[in-house]
Parts: C-alpha cells; sequence; structure tokens
C-alpha cells in the first residue's frame, strides 16, 4: 500500500514512528496532485510553498516529541471557505481575484491542530450544482471514470479523497453537496446536524440550510476530522453551544438492537435499480450485525424538492445581493453609471445556474408571491421536520439510497435544470430538518461505478451515524476499493 | 402559471442582473419549468402549520459588547477594483 491510500491513523503512526516526514508525505502528495490534476481538475489552488512550510512546523512540533492527533496530516478545503491571504473564490468568476481578508473558523482551527492544507478544492459556483460543472474553472472529473461527473457541490473535495490526492478534505452540504458527491466518488461523508460547524468565514449560500463536514475514506476519518471541526462558535450566532463532542468514543459500539427504518418514498419510481439492490444489500448487512430493521413512512419526503427550490434561492438571493462590482468583487469595465455597474458586474460576474438561482429567490420574495411561495415553502418545510420527528421516536437511524442514480455523464443533464436538481431527490428533505445524514460505500454497478447508502440521524446523533457507519466498514470492504487511475504511479 | 418574458425582465430588474435580451426568452422557458416544480406545495394542505425559519430551536444569543475586530482596511481595500485615497471608486451619482 502506498502512502496516498493510508487512513489518516496509519499517516500518524509513520508519522510518530518516524518512518516518514511530514515534509515527506507533503512532498508525495504534491506530485501526486501535480500528476493528476491536470485531468480531474479537482484542485483550483495548490498552495505548495505554504503546505511545504506548515509541513516543517509540523516536523518541528513532532520533534519535541508533540502528538495531536491530526498533527502534521495533509487535508484540503472546499474554496469556499476563507483562507487568510491566499485566493478564495467559491467557483465563480465574481470571486476569481478575491484575497480573503481573514480565514473562516473551520481553517483556523484545521490549522491549529497542525494540519497541512495542500490547496483549494473546486465546487459548483456558490455550492449551486449537482455535478461541478457550473465552475467557473472547469468542471471536475470523477476519478472511477473520467467521462462521468463527480457529483456536487462538492465536486473537487470527493474527487481529491477518491484519487488520493489528500486523505481528507472539507466540504458543505446546503441540499446534499457533501453526501452526494461522496456516493458518485465511493468515499465517505457526513453533513452534520445544523449548529455543529461554524459557518464563519464560510460563503453562505442558503443560511438555514448551509453545513460544513468532513470527506474522507472511511468513517473513522470523518469522525477524526470532524473533532476538530465541530466547535461552538461566538462568531457564528447559529453555532450551537453543544457542538463539540468526542466522535471517536462510541465508534465500537456493536449495533445489535439498533433499530433502523427504511422509508418507503426512498424506493419507488426514479430509483436505478441497480441502486437499489446495493443498498438492499447495505440494509441486509446491517441486519447480520444486530440491527433490528422496519419499513418506515416519510410521507412529506416527495415535496423537499419543491420546497427546496424555494427556500434556497430565496436564502441565495438575499446572501448575493453582497456581490455588487463595488468593493471586493469582479467589476464590469463597460459601465456608465451606478446602476449599469451593478447589473453588469453581477451579470458577467456570476454564471448561468446562480443568476437562474437568484432569479427564482427574488421572484418568490417579491410583493405579492410570498405568501403562495415562500410562506407555503416554510410550512411544508415544517410537515417534513414533523415526518422525521415521528419516524425518530420508532427508530434510531433512517437508511436509503443516496442518490437515485450513480454518477452520470458530463453535460447529460445541463440542458434541462431540473433534471440536475433531481438528483438531489434523497439528500435535500435531511437538510430541511437540520439532521445529520452520511454517505457511505455499499457497491459499485456493472459499469464500475460507487454506489451510495445514506443514513439519517435525529439531531446531534452525527456519532451514532458515524459508529454504524464504521461497524459497517469493519465488516464489508467497499470503502477500501480504489479506482484505477493511469498515472497513479506517483 | 406563466413565467412569461416581462416577469423574467422585471424579476432580473429587482436582481440587478443586466439580462440581455437575447437570453430572454431561454430563461423564461428554464423559469417556467422550475416554477413548475414547486407549483405543487400549492396543493398541499398546510392551515394552521407553523412556518419553519430555522432548525433550531435556538434564542438569539447575546455575546459582550466588546471590539473583537482588528483593523484590516489595507487587506480589505485590496481587494477593491478600483479605489483611491482609501476610497471605493464608482461612477459619478451626482452630476
Amino acid at each position: 500500500m502506498d502512502l496516498h491510500d493510508f487512513s489518516l491513523r496509519q499517516l500518524r503512526e509513520g508519522l510518530q514512528k518516524r518512518d516518514f516526514s511530514a515534509q515527506e508525505l507533503t512532498q508525495t502528495l504534491l506530485k501526486r496532485i501535480h500528476t493528476l490534476n491536470p485531468e480531474l481538475n479537482a484542485f483550483v489552488t495548490v498552495t505548495e510553498a505554504a503546505a511545504l512550510e506548515s509541513a516543517a512546523r509540523a516536523d518541528d512540533r513532532l520533534a519535541k516529541g508533540e502528538s495531536g492527533t491530526l498533527l502534521g496530516l495533509p487535508m484540503a478545503h472546499k474554496d469556499i471557505f476563507c483562507t487568510a491571504d491566499l485566493p478564495t473564490t467559491c467557483g465563480s468568476k465574481m470571486l476569481k481575484n478575491f484575497v480573503a481578508p481573514y480565514s473562516a473558523t473551520v481553517v483556523e482551527r484545521l490549522a491549529a491542530e497542525g494540519m497541512v492544507m495542500l490547496g483549494k478544492l473546486n465546487m459548483d459556483e456558490f455550492a449551486m450544482g449537482s455535478s461541478n460543472e457550473t465552475s467557473y474553472f472547469g468542471p471536475v472529473r470523477n476519478p472511477w471514470n473520467t467521462e462521468m461527473v463527480p457529483g456536487g457541490s462538492s465536486g473537487g473535495s470527493a474527487a481529491a479523497v477518491a484519487a488520493g490526492l489528500v486523505p481528507v478534505a472539507t466540504g458543505t452540504d446546503t441540499g446534499g453537496s457533501i453526501r452526494q458527491p461522496a456516493a458518485l466518488c465511493g468515499i465517505t461523508g457526513i453533513k452534520p446536524t445544523y449548529g455543529r460547524v461554524s459557518r464563519y468565514g464560510m460563503i453562505a449560500f442558503a443560511s438555514s440550510l448551509d453545513q460544513a463536514g468532513p470527506m474522507a475514506r472511511s468513517a473513522e476519518d470523518c469522525a477524526l476530522l470532524l473533532n476538530a471541526m465541530a466547535a461552538h462558535d461566538p462568531r457564528d450566532s447559529t453555532s450551537h453551544p453543544a457542538a463539540a463532542s468526542d466522535f471517536l468514543r462510541g465508534l465500537d459500539r456493536p449495533l445489535q438492537g439498533l433499530r433502523v427504518g427504511v422509508p418507503e418514498e426512498f424506493f419507488g419510481e426514479g430509483l436505478d435499480p441497480e441502486v437499489a439492490a446495493a443498498v438492499q444489500v447495505g440494509i441486509d448487512q446491517l441486519a447480520k450485525q444486530g440491527a433490528s430493521i422496519q419499513s418506515i413512512r416519510l410521507p412529506n419526503n416527495p415535496h423537499a424538492v419543491s420546497t427546496y427550490y424555494v427556500l434556497a434561492p430565496a436564502e441565495a438571493s438575499s446572501n448575493l445581493s453582497r456581490f455588487d462590482g463595488v468593493r471586493y468583487t469582479h467589476r464590469s469595465s463597460a459601465v456608465e453609471n451606478l446602476d449599469d455597474l451593478y447589473q453588469q458586474s453581477r451579470y458577467e460576474g456570476f454564471g448561468a445556474e446562480v443568476r437562474r438561482r437568484i432569479l427564482v429567490g427574488t421572484y418568490v420574495l417579491s410583493a405579492g408571491y410570498y405568501d403562495a411561495y415562500y410562506l407555503k415553502a416554510q410550512q411544508v418545510r415544517s410537515l417534513i421536520r414533523e415526518d422525521f420527528r415521528r419516524a425518530f421516536a420508532e427508530v434510531d437511524v433512517i437508511v436509503g439510497p443516496t442518490t437515485p442514480g450513480p454518477a452520470f455523464a458530463l453535460g447529460a443533464k445541463n440542458a434541462d435544470p431540473v433534471s440536475m436538481y433531481l438528483a438531489d431527490i434523497y439528500t435535500i428533505a435531511v437538510n430541511l430538518a437540520g439532521i445529520p445524514a452520511l454517505s457511505l460505500p455499499c457497491g459499485f454497478t456493472q459499469s464500475g461505478l460507487p454506489i451510495g447508502m445514506q443514513l439519517m440521524g435525529d439531531y446531534f446523533a452525527d456519532d451514532l451515524l458515524l459508529n454504524v457507519a464504521h461497524r459497517y466498514q469493519q465488516e464489508t470492504d467497499w470503502h477500501l476499493a480504489r479506482p484505477n487511475l493511469k498515472a497513479g504511479e506517483a | 402559471m406563466a413565467f412569461d418574458q416581462d416577469a423574467v425582465r422585471r424579476t432580473a430588474h429587482l436582481a440587478r442582473l443586466a439580462l440581455p435580451q437575447e437570453e430572454v426568452p431561454a430563461v423564461a422557458s428554464q423559469l417556467e419549468k422550475i416554477m413548475s416544480l414547486v407549483e405543487e406545495l400549492s396543493a398541499i394542505p398546510t392551515e394552521g402549520v407553523l412556518p419553519m425559519a430555522h432548525p433550531l430551536d435556538l434564542e438569539q444569543p447575546l455575546r459582550p459588547d466588546q471590539v473583537s475586530n482588528q483593523d484590516e482596511r489595507q487587506r480589505l481595500m485590496a481587494n477593491a477594483p478600483a479605489a483611491e485615497h482609501g476610497l471605493f471608486l464608482v461612477p459619478k451619482v451626482i452630476e
């Protein structure tokens, strides 16, 4: 096994035993990035010099006998997190030249642990997309089949982890943007409970839905990273006072007696039969490990996509009004007056999908339509949360597919925005409710594309989801499969 | 419901997006599709259901009213597309 396949635990052991230094590890992965990234396009910025400096600092600390859990371990951030004095683009032309004046809380926390950031990862523009094709910096390719999309919006994060460019990465999830690309790239990713991870310095898309989380090749590595990410942050007013927790503590609990609910609504029309079959095998595996399985209903889940496409664009249109061409964004050069400056800069700076969502959001919030759309969607959001509340009175974990199908071809869903929106049909309800959910690999299609299984839990049951996923990964080896990359010799 | 070209132009103006006329028909048809997706919400009975604005029923926490930010003026101004004498430049607004 090569360094780029190591888990965080194995890397840490290697660093502690001096099998290799943090600088050697960083150089190995940088070399792999230089070899593979031109095709995958997972990184938009590689911060080579800064990475080697922080690796040198980590080696100093290791030499002094420090043994921090994440000290010297490499990672990369989705380019939605502000990184002081480095570019932060959010996948947009609007922020092409933006240099963040400060770092996000998540960035600060992982740097304080001594982690080595290798760069910033590609993403759908302003996190709006399910295929990573809306990025101003070009699409990311799926390491399992480079004709396919990696999913989105955290597609760069998922592809980088799957291809062994980094062992772990950060992502964000507003309607499925961690779980859907994790499923399509065969990795593990968790969207924590809303309020677990600080949103300070994370560029806002839909503030009542956005949540950051770890993406890795195993549930254990997710738990290690989430331990450092989750904490109460006074700089984010939606940060929960009880956000911090030790997600490693309960990782090994046996699944005996675990009550698993399988929602009928997740296995209806539109679900790819290969995905359905693989998820069923995954559920059987949980039963074999001691869980009791029962069928449940989430009757309002079919309304989640429409609810989301009112609320998320509404919040986005408000959040993105700050990009005005005056202070720190793209500015159109062909303007005569201030109104032109706003209108031209915004038209030129935003891509087509972002503009579409701003228009939908502006429309549903505009005079005469507020009650019919925005208020109505907020009421249906209550019903969706109520479904979960009822379900979690009977079961501990809800299990179903993460996505209706495996990775699709680049360009396949670009003509019709609604067909792209339906890629998130099983992930969106979780964000509306604010509960945690995790995607983990549970099989492959005949054509060799990964399939993801989704675990959903009650508020603050993030540790239980990681526990179930970890136990599952002790008995199965889907998460150990690696894509066959032609230039994989690095 | 009809998302016609007038509605697109009106909404684009509210959103301060200079949508060129040649793009308006295509955008109208895409928005029409999106709005017919969300149209199904109107059939859901929600009488007496409280609107949900946020996942966590938390009160807004208060913190001590102390200065915690540092003076970042130079770093902030470095991102300005046009600046002079430490001020953002915009086209003339008063003739």
